[in-house]
């Protein structure tokens, strides 16, 4: 056995601390990056901003403009209430954390994270729930608004309050998986912004405005096929009592979009970080 | 056989399933000392194992090789360069090293994991500053070395400590300042204080220096060296500045087209050019110049660059007037003649025939 001949001189002296890294744990991992997203959100007032008062605005112009021809075919419906749940699938859906994913990748700080060892899951786990706390914050104005004008939870009470914020939550977690999936994809912002078209199918063929018995025939028999449909009427069921056929058929909706928009998000990462 | 040898005795023992760089070997060899009485601890060449090794390194991008064929050993506690142009591949090398990009064919480890298949703990023991500072700007700088603290499973306690040790590299007035008011330099000196807030086995740095002020330069290289010196740190470092590798490294290794062309101490690849290099500056017809000089005795090397004929001698002092003289004779118009040190850039030359073009 020979010495060993090393190039350079022997260190000095050991070590100033004994800190090294360890893993923290999946959970330790998520609270992580949530804990940046979080601190980030308030510096972030400029796309926040315009997602608070767009429903906001939505909301009391279509009241305005057919509560009244609403209140007219139908003695006693409650135009502002069917219009609730659709001001808050509006605040929630496409406001995420993926633009600021993909100004991560642009900038390199994606790679920072992909160099830690962060688990490659928690980096977007992590966002998802910042982006929860997010859809709670763009969603409780709107709320407010409701009652303030007169929208009551009389049926289900404080339970079914937050099982309708809960709803439009979970509604914008699953559409979330869209905008991260084009932004791990492609690292462009403006295709991100470009998945808010998305939205628009969504919400427009589907009994946002009206109910399906007075649509035209072809437009009611599309609302048959679109997740958002059994959303709101999950949620609009809330304002007459507990129903659990709609409030399963919502769950059961919105969990296929969700599987779908998450997949194509995980599997976008996977291949990000496969790709390098 | 991996072993310890005891004063001639050879005990084979397997310590981990993986393999121990030498500066842990250190922190072993003097707890050991004292355990065992002050009976001495040889740390043997199979025990000692490199802190970064790369075989037949390769990535393509399409049909474009950015790295071909790279064999890399760099002992534990060595600063290594990478010296190269841009696009030479060293970039590309250290993201195959760090985890960030995939191999198309070859291995490598990192502090004794395999990059491949134990990438976690690749992650664990390295610190990265890359080539273009990674940081959020709407983080500030105390929140930037918080967050990376965190992002390697560091208590408070830890935390505090190692901002405190980091703080020289940092200017500490702008450390509550958002990142996004910092200037570039303060930016990569916050990057690189990053990459060491959970002290690193390896570092990686990738070209830390480009495009700094001399006096944020030379932080940097204080800081390289320190890290170096008095924790032993291994330093992967790539630049395109010639004098950074002299300065800093102990050995180099000459990178250009995706190949490894040369490799060895800085004085060692010197060396294989001359001690000295006459350089020729001359009017017109460069070639008619390289013949004359390439006839005198002691003369090796003869590059053309430009209008500039070097050639490297073992005494420059003892031939410079004999290239005169052969230059005259050939009826070459000199405008100057001049007699210096090898550099790097006269190794680069001889291996690639091309200089440096440094970017900024």
């Amino acid at each position: 056995m020979s010495e060993a001949v090393v190039a350079p001189p022997a260190p000095q002296s050991p070590p100033s601390t004994a800190i090294r890294a360890r893993p923290s744990g999946f959970f330790s991992d998520v609270a992580s990056v949530a804990n940046r997203a979080l601190r980030l959100l308030p510096r972030d007032l400029e796309t926040i901003l315009p997602a608070l008062i767009v429903p906001l605005f939505f909301f009391v112009v279509t009241i305005g403009a057919i509560q009244n021809l609403a209140g007219d075919a139908v003695p006693g419906f409650d135009y502002k209430a069917f219009q609730l749940p659709v001001a808050i699938m509006t605040a929630v859906t496409g406001m995420s954390r993926a633009n600021s994913l993909v100004v991560d990748i642009v900038n390199g700080y994606f790679d920072r994270l992909l160099m830690t060892p962060i688990n490659r899951y928690a980096l977007l786990l992590g966002l998802m729930v910042a982006d929860m706390v997010l859809f709670l914050v763009l969603a409780t104005p709107v709320l407010v608004l409701g009652f303030a004008i007169g929208v009551s939870f009389g049926a289900t009470g404080v339970l079914g309050v937050l099982v309708f914020m809960l709803f439009g939550a979970f509604w914008g977690l699953a559409y979330t998986g869209f905008p991260y999936a084009i932004a791990l994809r492609t690292g462009n912002p403006g295709a991100v912004n470009s998945s808010f078209l998305l939205f628009f199918p969504f919400m427009f063929l589907t009994t946002a405005w009206v109910s399906r018995e007075v649509m035209t025939d072809w437009l009611a028999a599309i609302t048959w096929f679109n997740p958002m449909t059994y959303a709101l009427e999950a949620m609009r069921s809330l304002f007459l009592g507990w129903d659990g056929w709609a409030l399963g058929r919502g769950i059961f909706a919105v969990s296929i979009v969700g599987l779908l928009a998450q997949t194509l998000a995980f599997r976008s990462l996977n291949g990000r970080v496969r790709r390098g | 056989m991996k072993g310890l040898e005891v004063e001639g005795f050879a005990i084979a023992a397997t310590i981990t399933p993986r393999v121990i760089p030498e500066a842990k070997l250190r922190e072993l060899f003097a707890v050991s000392t004292v355990g065992m009485g002050g009976i001495s601890l040889l740390i043997t060449s199979e025990f000692v194992v490199a802190a970064i090794s790369a075989q037949q390194l390769r990535r393509t991008y399409g049909d474009v090789v950015a790295v071909d064929s790279v064999d890399l050993e760099v002992q534990s506690g060595e600063v290594y360069g990478f010296l190269g142009p841009n696009g030479a591949g060293k970039s590309t090398v250290v993201r195959m090293l760090c985890t960030l990009a995939s191999m198309t064919s070859g291995r490598a480890t990192v502090a004794g994991y395999d990059v491949h298949t134990q990438g976690d703990q690749v992650r664990l023991s390295i610190g990265v500053a890359l080539q273009d500072a990674a940081l959020d700007g709407k983080l500030t700088g105390r929140e930037t070395l918080m967050l990376q603290g965190r992002y390697y499973g560091l208590s408070k306690q830890a935390i505090a400590t190692r901002m405190e040790e980091v703080a020289p590299l940092l200017d500490m007035a702008a450390i509550d300042r958002k990142v996004s008011t910092y200037s570039g330099g303060m930016k990569r000196r916050l990057d690189l204080a990053a990459a060491l807030m959970h002290n690193p086995e390896v570092l990686f740095l990738d070209e830390p220096t480009t495009g700094l002020d001399p006096i944020s330069r030379a932080v940097v290289w204080d800081q390289v060296r320190n890290l170096n010196r008095k924790l032993g740190m291994t330093i992967f470092l790539t630049t395109q500045y010639l004098e950074e590798a002299d300065a800093l490294t102990h050995r180099v290794g000459i990178l250009n087209e995706g190949l490894l062309v040369a490799e060895g101490t800085p004085v060692e690849l010197k060396r294989k050019v001359g001690a000295d290099v006459v350089v020729a500056r001359v009017g017109a017809d460069p070639a008619k110049a390289a013949e004359a000089i390439s006839a005198v005795t002691g003369i090796s090397n003869v590059e053309v660059y430009g209008n500039e004929v070097s050639a490297a001698t073992a005494d420059g002092a003892s031939v410079v007037s004999s290239v005169a003289v052969a230059l005259s004779s050939a009826g070459v118009e000199v405008a100057e003649l001049s007699i210096r040190p090898t550099t790097l850039d006269d190794v680069f030359l001889e291996m690639t025939g091309a200089r440096i073009e440094v970017e900024e």
